[in-house]
C-alpha cells in the first residue's frame, strides 16, 4: 500500500485543504470485478476529499471478511486496522478513546455485523461513539465462498438453489432502536444517494450506521437473490432525493419546507432530504422503524436518510475527557504527585 | 465444608506455657452478614499492635447466606502464608458450627453463638458461649441493623480472651467507620458490650495470646487489586476497559476509585483517562488493544474465563505489536470452577495464548509491592516491546490483605518506547513498520495523527512484510516470525530478574512465584531448623526466563518447583527450558483452592527426598 507523498501534477485540482485527490487514494482494489464494495471504496475517496478532511486524522478500522479488506483501497495517507473477525467496534472504541481528534472510520460486512459480530455491533451503537460505521452488505459470505450471512432475506437463494429460510436481521433497525444518531441505507450502484450520505455522515458526529446493499457479482448476483444487481434495480425504494450542503459552501435558500426536510449537522453543513413520502420525518425514531417494516413487507428496500439524532451525546462527551488526546498528554498530567502518593499510603497505614 | 486440612496432632506439652503472638483465627459465618467490617477491625488491631498480620477471606461464590470463613494469623516471625491449623475458632455460622469445631486440634479456643450448643461436642478444646442475640439487643434499638452489628460484639470478646489492645480496637474501628459517626458509635457500643460480657464472664484464654511488638511500625495494609491499581495510576494508564469477573473486578473498580481522586485536570474538572465498562472481555481487550494502537496506555484486567475469550485478540495485538497490559487475577478453573478460590492456573494458557507461535511476557507479582511496582514495569515494557504483557496475579493476593512497607515513588520515567514523530521522520526521510532497525527485533511504529506523508501504515493480522504490505510470501512470514521471536529472546534481560537467595550448604533448591511466595519464605525455615535441611531459593519474576533460572538448576542437585495448580505448569516450563537438567526438576504442588500453607511444600518436600 503506498504511504509515500506523490509529487503532485502542476494543474492539481485540490480541495478545501488544498490536498489533490491521490493522498485519499489508497492501495489497488483485489476484490472481483463489478463486487459493488469497489464503488462503494469509490464514494468514500470522493467524500472525504470533496469534504476536505484531513487524511492524517483519520483512522480506518476493519473486521474480516472481503468488505474488511477494503480499508486498504482508500486514504492510503491514513493509518488503518484491520484487526479480527466481527470486533472492528472494540477496536474503533479504544482507538478514539486514546485520541479524540481523529476521525474514524469503520468497514464491515453483513457476515462481520450480524453474526460473529453483532455483540459488538449492538453496543457500539448503544454507545453512539463518533465513527463511520460502514456495511457493505450482500447476504453472502464472500471469502468463504457463498454461504448464507444473517442480512440474507426471508426466500433468497443461493447458486446452489438453498433457499434461506430465516428471516433477516434488520442492521438498520437495529441501530436506530439502540442508539445510533444517523442510520441510512444505501446501494452501491446509487452514486448520488451514497455519495450525499457519506458526506453527511462525516459532518455528524456521533455513529453513523450505513447499510449500504452492494452486490456480490460471484456469488450473490443471481435470479433469487434479493442483494442482486437486478433486483436493487427493481427494488430500491428511495425516501428522497438528497442534496448535501457542506459547511463552506453557500446554502441555496429556496426550498419548500412542505416537501424538504432540512437537518443542519454538528460542523454546520446542512443535509436537505426532499422527500418522496410526504409523510416521512427522518428525525422521527418511531416512524423510521415503520417506515421500514412496512417496505420491507413490501419486498422493497428502503433507502436513504433513515433516522437522524443531532442532540443526543456521544460517548466521548460523557466520559468527560480532556480535549487532548490521552496518547499524547504528557507524564506530568499522567502520573499524580508525590504527595498523592503520600496521601494514599498515610490512608492505609 | 472442612476448611482445615488434616494437620499432624498436637503435642500436649505445647500447652505447658502460653503461646504469644503466633496463632491462626478462624471467624466462621454466613455471608452477606456484614463481618466484612468486624474481622478488619480485628485485623487491624492486631497489626497495630506491632505484630505481624495478614487476612484471608475464604468465602463462597454467592451473595448471601452461604457460609464464608476469615482467617487471620498474627505470627512474630513474619511469617503470613496462610497457616493450615486454626487455633482460634469464633463459630457463628449455624450451618458450619458442628464441623469447624470437629476439625479444629486440641487446644484451640472457640467462641460460639451460645444456642450452637458446641459445648458437648469435644472435652480438648475450650469453649467460650456468648448469647449474641440477647447482647446486641441493648446495645442496638433498631432491630433491622442487629444482624449486622452482633458481629461486633466478637471483636470485643477476642479483645478480652485474646489480650488485644482495646485502644488499637477503637482506632481501628475509626479508620473503618470514622466518616459516619452513628455507625461508628453503634459499632463502638457493641464491641463494649462484647468486653464486658468476656470479663465478667471468662478468664483470658490461656494457650494463645498476643502482645505489644515492633514489627509493623510504618507499614501498611492493602489488598493486591489496590496495590495494582495505584501501580496503574502511577504508571499514567490512560485507558482501562473491562468486564466485570471475580476476582478481578475489585482492581478496576479501586483504578475508577484513585483516578477519580488523583486523575482529574485541575484546571478544566476534566478525567486524564477513559474507563469502559465493555460487553464482554473480547470487546474489554480490543478496546485496550485499539487504545494502545492510537497510542494510549491502555490496559484490562480479568482472570482465566476472561484469559480464554482474550485468545484470539491476544495474538493479533503479538502479531501486529501492539502494546497492551492485561492482568489476570487467577481464581481455581478450568471453566467456571471455583470462582472465589484461588489458583495459578492460567500460566500455560497465558504464555502461549493464541494460535500459530506465540509467546507472551508474564510478570509474576507474589506482594502486594510487586503488584504495584510491576504494574509500572507492565506498561513500559508493553511499549518498549510492543507486545501484550500480562501480569499474573491471583485471587491470594488480589483479594486479601497484606501488609507492606509504603510504596515508594516511582523514580524513573515512563518509557514510552520506539514511537516516531513527525520530527523523526523528517530526520529519518524513511519509515518501515515491521523492519529490525535496531538488530532487538523491536521496529518502530508511528501513532495516529501523525501529521507526515510517511507516518502512515495498514495493520494487519494477515501475513505482511517489513513495510506492513500484504504478503504471503514464505521468505516474509519467516523473516517477521524470526524477528518476533528474537524480540521475544530481547525481553529476557528486560524483564524483572529473579531474585536468588543462596545458602552455602544447601543441595536442594526451590523455585517459586507468585502468592506461593510467603509459604516457601517459612518452609525454608521448617526445613532448615526442624530437619537441618539448608535450600536455596530462586523466585521467579517473569516469563521469558533468563540464564539465572539455568544456572541455578545446573548448581543445585535437585530442584523442587512449588506451585498452585494440578499440572505442574511452570515445572513442565522450567524442564522445557533446562532441557539437559530437566530431570533433577520436581513438582510440588497444592490445588485445593485455598492458598498454599508451608507444612504442605515442607511435608511433600521431606516425603520426596525420603523416597528419592
Amino acid at each position: 500500500m503506498a504511504t509515500t507523498a506523490q509529487s503532485p501534477a502542476p494543474t492539481r485540482k485540490v480541495n478545501r485543504i488544498g490536498l489533490d485527490v491521490l493522498p485519499y487514494k489508497g492501495g489497488k482494489t483485489t476484490l472481483c470485478a463489478g463486487c459493488g464494495h469497489n464503488a462503494i471504496t469509490e464514494r468514500i475517496i470522493e467524500a472525504f476529499w470533496e469534504m476536505g478532511v484531513d487524511p492524517y486524522r483519520v483512522v480506518k478500522l476493519s473486521g474480516i471478511g472481503c468488505s474488511s479488506k477494503t480499508p486498504a483501497y482508500f486514504l492510503g495517507a491514513s493509518l488503518g486496522f484491520n484487526g479480527v473477525h466481527g470486533r472492528m467496534p472494540s477496536l474503533a472504541t479504544g482507538a478514539m478513546l486514546a485520541n479524540r481528534t481523529l476521525k474514524a472510520i469503520g468497514i464491515s460486512g453483513d457476515g462481520d455485523t450480524a453474526s460473529i459480530g453483532i455483540g459488538q455491533f449492538v453496543h457500539l451503537m448503544r454507545r453512539n461513539l463518533p465513527l463511520i460505521y460502514i456495511i457493505e452488505d450482500n447476504g453472502v459470505y464472500g471469502l468463504t465462498k457463498g454461504q448464507f450471512s444473517a442480512t440474507a432475506d426471508l426466500g433468497s437463494k443461493l447458486k446452489s438453489g438453498v433457499i434461506n429460510d430465516l428471516a433477516p436481521i434488520d442492521t438498520c433497525v437495529l441501530a436506530i432502536e439502540l442508539g445510533a444518531t444517523f442510520v441510512a441505507r444505501s446501494y452501491s450502484g446509487d452514486k448520488k444517494q451514497l455519495s450525499a450520505i457519506l458526506k453527511a455522515a462525516v459532518a455528524h458526529r456521533g455513529t453513523c450506521m450505513l447499510d449500504v446493499i452492494s452486490p456480490c457479482v460471484t456469488f450473490n448476483d443471481h435470479m433469487g437473490s434479493t442483494k442482486s444487481y437486478d433486483f436493487m434495480k427493481e427494488h430500491d425504494e428511495p425516501l428522497h432525493e438528497i442534496d448535501f450542503v457542506p459547511f463552506f459552501e453557500n446554502i441555496e435558500v429556496n426550498y419548500d419546507p412542505g416537501e424538504t426536510q432540512e437537518v443542519e449537522m454538528h460542523d454546520g453543513s446542512h443535509l436537505r432530504l426532499r422527500k418522496l413520502d410526504h409523510m416521512y420525518d427522518a428525525t422521527d425514531k418511531l416512524k423510521a422503524l415503520q417506515a421500514i417494516h412496512e417496505t420491507h413487507n413490501r419486498n422493497e428496500v428502503l433507502t436513504g436518510v433513515l433516522y437522524v439524532n443531532n442532540h443526543s451525546k456521544d460517548f466521548l462527551e460523557l466520559l468527560n475527557m480532556v480535549e487532548e488526546p490521552l496518547a499524547s498528554l504528557p507524564q506530568e498530567r499522567t502520573r499524580p504527585p508525590k504527595s498523592a502518593l503520600d496521601t494514599i499510603m498515610e490512608e492505609l497505614r | 465444608m472442612a476448611t482445615i486440612e488434616t494437620a499432624a496432632p498436637r503435642n500436649a506439652s505445647q500447652f505447658k506455657k502460653r503461646v504469644i503472638n503466633d496463632m491462626s483465627i478462624q471467624v466462621a459465618t454466613v455471608n452477606g452478614s456484614g463481618s466484612q467490617t468486624a474481622n478488619s477491625v480485628l485485623l487491624r488491631s492486631i497489626f497495630q499492635m506491632g505484630i505481624p498480620v495478614s487476612g484471608k477471606n475464604l468465602f463462597p461464590s454467592n451473595i448471601a447466606g452461604l457460609p464464608t470463613w476469615y482467617t487471620i494469623r498474627a505470627n512474630h516471625n513474619g511469617y503470613i502464608a496462610r497457616k493450615k491449623e486454626i487455633d482460634f475458632l469464633v463459630a457463628m455460622n449455624a450451618e458450619t458450627a458442628r464441623e469447624d469445631v470437629m476439625n479444629l486440634l486440641a487446644g484451640a479456643g472457640v467462641v460460639y453463638d451460645e444456642p450452637l450448643n458446641l459445648k458437648s461436642l469435644r472435652t480438648d478444646l475450650t469453649f467460650y458461649p456468648v448469647p449474641f442475640d440477647k447482647l446486641v439487643a441493648p446495645v442496638c434499638p433498631d432491630a433491622r441493623l442487629r444482624r449486622l452489628v452482633r458481629n461486633m460484639i466478637y471483636v470485643g470478646i477476642l479483645a478480652h480472651l485474646l489480650d488485644i489492645d482495646l485502644a488499637e480496637t477503637e482506632k481501628a474501628l475509626n479508620k473503618q467507620l470514622g466518616s459516619k459517626p452513628k455507625a461508628l458509635a453503634l459499632n463502638w457500643n457493641a464491641i463494649r458490650a462484647g468486653v464486658d460480657y468476656a470479663q465478667q464472664n471468662f478468664q483470658k484464654f490461656e494457650r494463645f495470646g498476643v502482645t505489644r511488638m515492633n514489627k509493623t511500625a510504618g507499614k501498611i495494609l492493602i489488598d493486591g487489586n489496590s496495590a495494582a491499581a495505584i501501580g496503574c495510576m502511577m504508571a499514567g494508564v490512560t485507558v482501562l476497559a473491562w468486564y466485570p469477573i471475580t476476582p478481578s473486578s475489585s482492581l478496576a473498580e479501586a483504578v475508577i476509585d484513585y483516578m477519580s481522586q488523583h486523575r482529574i485536570d485541575p484546571e478544566t474538572g476534566k478525567a486524564t483517562y477513559a474507563i469502559v465498562q465493555a460487553e464482554d472481555e473480547l470487546a474489554a481487550l480490543g478496546i485496550a488493544i485499539g487504545a494502545g494502537w492510537a497510542g494510549a496506555r491502555a490496559m484490562t484486567n480479568t482472570s482465566g474465563p476472561g484469559i480464554s475469550l482474550m485468545a484470539e485478540f491476544a495474538g493479533l495485538a503479538y502479531y501486529v505489536e501492539v502494546p497492551v497490559v492485561i492482568f489476570d487475577v487467577q481464581r481455581t478453573g478450568p471453566s467456571t470452577g471455583l470462582p472465589t478460590r484461588t489458583m495459578q492456573g492460567d500460566i500455560l494458557s497465558t504464555v502461549f495464548l493464541s494460535h500459530g507461535d506465540t509467546m507472551h511476557i508474564l510478570l509474576l507479582p507474589s506482594s502486594v509491592e510487586e503488584c504495584y511496582t510491576m504494574s509500572m514495569e507492565a506498561f513500559d515494557l508493553a511499549e518498549q516491546f510492543q507486545t501484550p504483557v500480562f501480569v499474573m496475579s491471583d485471587l491470594d493476593i488480589g483479594m486479601n490483605n497484606w501488609m507492606a512497607n509504603p510504596f515508594d515513588y516511582p523514580d524513573k520515567p515512563i518509557a514510552r518506547g520506539k514511537v516516531l514523530s513527525s520530527a523523526d521522520l523528517d530526520r529519518i526521510g524513511k519509515f518501515e513498520r515491521y523492519r529490525d532497525v535496531d538488530g532487538d527485533g523491536i521496529p518502530y511504529r508511528t501513532l495516529p495523527g501523525t501529521e507526515h506523508p510517511l507516518a502512515a501504515y495498514f495493520t494487519r493480522g494477515s501475513g505482511h512484510n517489513e513495510k506492513a504490505g500484504y504478503s504471503e510470501k514464505p521468505e516474509d512470514y519467516k523473516n517477521n516470525m524470526d524477528r518476533l521471536r528474537r524480540k521475544y529472546d530481547t525481553a529476557r534481560t528486560h524483564v524483572p530478574a529473579p531474585v536468588v537467595e543462596e545458602d552455602p550448604n544447601a543441595e536442594i533448591g526451590i523455585i517459586a512465584f507468585g502468592s506461593t511466595h510467603w509459604a516457601i519464605i517459612e518452609a525454608r525455615d521448617q526445613l532448615r531448623l526442624e530437619q537441618n535441611i539448608p535450600t536455596a531459593y530462586l523466585r521467579l519474576r517473569a516469563l521469558p526466563f533468563n540464564d539465572e533460572l539455568r544456572n541455578f538448576v545446573k548448581r543445585m542437585k535437585r530442584v523442587y518447583v512449588v506451585e498452585q495448580n494440578r499440572d505442574g505448569q511452570m515445572c513442565d516450563l522450567i524442564r522445557l527450558n533446562v532441557s539437559r537438567d530437566c530431570n533433577k526438576v520436581r513438582s510440588v504442588l497444592h490445588y485445593t483452592g485455598f492458598p498454599i500453607d508451608a507444612r504442605t511444600v515442607t511435608d511433600e518436600i521431606l516425603t520426596q527426598e525420603l523416597t528419592g
